[in-house]
């Protein structure tokens, strides 16, 4: 699945509207997950997973810094985010099930940030994206 | 996630095999899908799915030698069914769950026909395979 040079921009601007506000945002697409799908907790059992955690906080960073990177290497993701695709596919091994479910989140994180700027066509631009991203994270699985 | 040279030689050399009986493998696998997946069915409200059906046996044929295709072009998967892609893409738009589901009845119907050659490598093999294909027809759905 091909990002179209609409899809890159769309992603674009949204992730520049995002500014400063990555960690935050995904740090909340992190709880709203915890919340709605509490499978993804058994992946953090050496977490404090309550709301407004240090530790949930500091994940967030994390991920975002991450999507930040993959923003800014949208011709190239799998280059972008090979060491990430290595640390999922030997140590993590998240099932692929659940980047959908962190996917569904983060996006919905974003329409409740930027709600004008969340048209069907950006919200299809940044859902496709973010199938990419979970693809290139696991693609080195097996 | 791509074939290794090991897995791409399981799958060619056992080919050979399967391809002596591919119509009835192609046939038994939809069988399995439409018995155990009954909402499958809803895609063919233009055929008779009783067992035995001709054109179920046309569609079986069909649906084999495609993944034939895929087999001696194993290399570049994408290209070879590119038509076939397309053809998913913008006019049969089977959700891609049911890939999985095909997929499956697929692998169970190599399975009890060639189960000495059906090791768990190749077990392995074959999944990734039947993934490959199956992303190839959902890839340019959007």
């Amino acid at each position: 699945m091909v990002l179209s040079d609409n899809d890159k921009t769309n992603v674009k601007a949204t992730w520049s509207k995002v500014g400063d506000h990555a960690s935050d945002y995904v740090a909340e697409a992190l709880e709203r997950m915890f919340f709605s799908f509490p499978t993804t907790k058994t992946y953090f059992p050496h977490f404090d997973l309550g709301h407004g955690s240090g530790q949930v906080k500091a994940h967030g960073k994390k991920v975002g810094e991450a999507l930040t990177q993959a923003v800014g290497h949208l011709d190239d993701l799998p280059s972008a985010l090979s060491a990430l695709s290595d640390l999922h596919a030997h140590k993590l091994r998240v099932d692929p099930v659940n980047f959908k479910l962190l996917s569904h989140c983060l996006l919905v994180t974003l329409s409740s940030h930027q709600p004008t700027e969340f048209t069907p066509e950006v919200h299809a631009s940044l859902d496709k994206f973010l199938s990419n991203v979970s693809t290139v994270l696991t693609s080195k699985y097996r | 996630m791509s074939l290794t040279k090991v897995e791409r030689t399981i799958i060619t050399s056992m080919w050979g095999k399967v391809s002596t009986q591919a119509d009835s493998i192609g046939t038994e696998a939809l069988e399995r899908l439409f018995t155990s997946y009954p909402q499958t069915k809803t895609y063919f409200p233009h055929f008779d799915l009783h067992p035995g059906s001709a054109q179920l046996r046309a569609h079986g044929s069909k649906v084999v030698a495609a993944v034939g295709d895929a087999v001696k072009s194993i290399d570049n998967i994408s290209g070879a069914l590119s038509k076939l892609s397309e053809l998913h893409a913008y006019i049969l738009r089977v959700d891609p769950v049911n890939f999985k589901l095909l997929s499956h009845c697929l692998l169970v119907t190599l399975d009890t026909r060639f189960p000495a050659d059906f090791t768990a490598e190749a077990h392995a093999a074959w999944d990734k395979f039947l993934s490959v294909v199956s992303s190839v027809l959902t890839e340019k759905y959007r």
